[in-house]
């Protein structure tokens, strides 16, 4: 079946989501909450397409035949900066410290889009450390709600590990309920120790491996792979 | 014709910038020839005087001097520039922002666990510059032009960016100049 995206013509297979067609044809949509071992949710909106005039999640939105889709537009990309932008304010990201850096994909989506500072008062919201656990640390400053542990940890461990609690701004994540890692039958091997795209969920004794230089978005923007049409 | 001027401060840094700042190594000679240093650790002048092209603000406000200073800058450079994270976000001092003062207190001069204070008491003379109850990003106190994010901005960002501003161009940073850490 074929469809547009910024009046590209796709060919996509039925039951595709506009981002897995996007992908195989070497466009990139920016996401945060999606992953590619897991199923999409539509959480965190950073994949806002236009779909036929309406806004739409593209990582799960099913392609249907004739679709007009826009994806590069202005307006999208100011809707997606504001996003990454209210990330960077209601957590507390110190990439300067964090493990994660050079490999966040958080941080390279601010890298991405140019951002050099969000546009909104910080919010320094106190947040808890977790470090409980002999081999995996949860460091709630810097998750960002997308529930990829929440998933992994259900549809690829086999356990549930993780749960997403409270609402609003204090929604967070939790480990069976109230209480710590060490508590849980988290285990250091669980993909769900390998999802987080920030560094809120990090292992012991692995930080700072990778040299500067060396990192997945030291030189390459996020979305190259597939906007090299490395993907499928 | 006289040269445009250029001043540069740490606030509630760690003169890190200032250091990456030198890292531009012989290319310092060329900035000269194009510029002269107003107020700034480089030339140790303290008050900024005379009308500046570009102010490069390190670190953010964590006391009433800060505030001060970061003030008089922007009344006096045409282009602001945050340079470095704790001037664009806070930085590590901003790491204090979610606990209460008081506690911070205790803990920097009563309870720590290096602490030596015999006589218990904690700084509060009159010259000593008041604190603020958190560590606050340069442009949440005064109009900031540009960011230059970073711990530090990278010895070639920074050049890349006061050399756009000398020749009256925007900054536009290629992909692996724009970094957070
Ligand atoms: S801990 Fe990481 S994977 Fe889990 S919701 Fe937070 S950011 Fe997402
Ligand atoms: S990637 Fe689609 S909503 Fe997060």
């Amino acid at each position: 079946m074929k469809f547009t995206i910024d009046g590209q013509e796709i060919e996509a297979k039925p039951g595709q989501t506009i981002m897995e067609a996007a992908d195989a044809a070497g466009i990139y949509i920016p996401r945060l909450c999606a992953h590619s071992d897991l199923k999409p949710i539509g959480s965190c909106r950073v994949c806002t397409v236009i779909v036929d005039g309406r806004p739409q999640a593209a990582c799960v939105k099913p392609v249907a035949e004739g679709m007009v889709v826009e994806n590069e537009t202005p307006e999208l990309l100011e809707h997606r900066r504001n996003i990454i932008d209210m990330m960077f304010v209601e957590g507390n990201h110190f990439c300067m410290f964090c493990e994660r850096s050079g490999n966040c994909e958080l941080q390279a989506m601010a890298y991405r889009f140019g951002i050099t500072a969000p546009q909104y008062p910080f919010q320094f919201p106190p947040k808890e450390v977790d470090a409980s656990h002999p081999d995996v640390m949860l460091d709630h400053n810097r998750c960002i709600m997308c529930a990829r542990c929440v998933r992994a940890s259900q549809e690829l461990d086999g356990k549930n590990v993780f749960q997403s609690i409270g609402r609003g701004f204090d929604r967070k994540i939790g480990v069976n309920g109230e209480k710590v890692l060490a508590d849980t039958d988290m285990s250091v091997d669980d993909r769900s120790a390998d999802v987080c795209p920030v560094g809120c969920i990090i292992k012991k004794r692995t930080a700072f491996k990778t040299p500067i230089g060396q990192r997945l978005y030291d030189h390459q923007p996020i979305g190259s792979d597939i906007e090299e049409g490395g993907h499928e | 014709m006289s040269k445009p001027k250029i001043a540069t401060t740490s606030l509630a840094g760690c003169f890190g910038c200032h250091m990456s700042l030198l890292d531009i190594d012989e290319r310092i000679l060329q900035l000269i020839e194009l510029i002269d240093f107003d107020k700034s650790p480089i030339d140790d002048i303290k008050k900024i005087e005379g009308r500046c092209a570009v102010g490069l603000i390190e670190g953010g406000c964590c006391n009433e001097e800060n505030v001060h200073v970061l003030q008089e800058f922007r009344e006096h450079c045409d282009v602001l520039v945050s340079l470095g994270d704790c001037a664009t976000m806070g930085g590590i001092p901003a790491m204090r922002n979610n606990i209460p003062l008081a506690e911070c207190f205790d803990e920097a001069y009563l309870t720590g666990i290096t602490v030596y204070n015999p006589s218990g008491q904690v700084p509060n003379d009159p010259d000593i510059p008041l604190i603020l109850d958190k560590v606050y990003p340069a442009h949440e106190v005064v109009k900031i032009d540009y960011f230059l994010p970073g711990c530090p901005p990278s010895a070639d960002a920074i050049w890349a960016a006061v050399t756009a501003l000398l020749s009256g161009k925007p900054i536009e940073l290629p992909y692996e100049l724009l970094k957070y850490d």
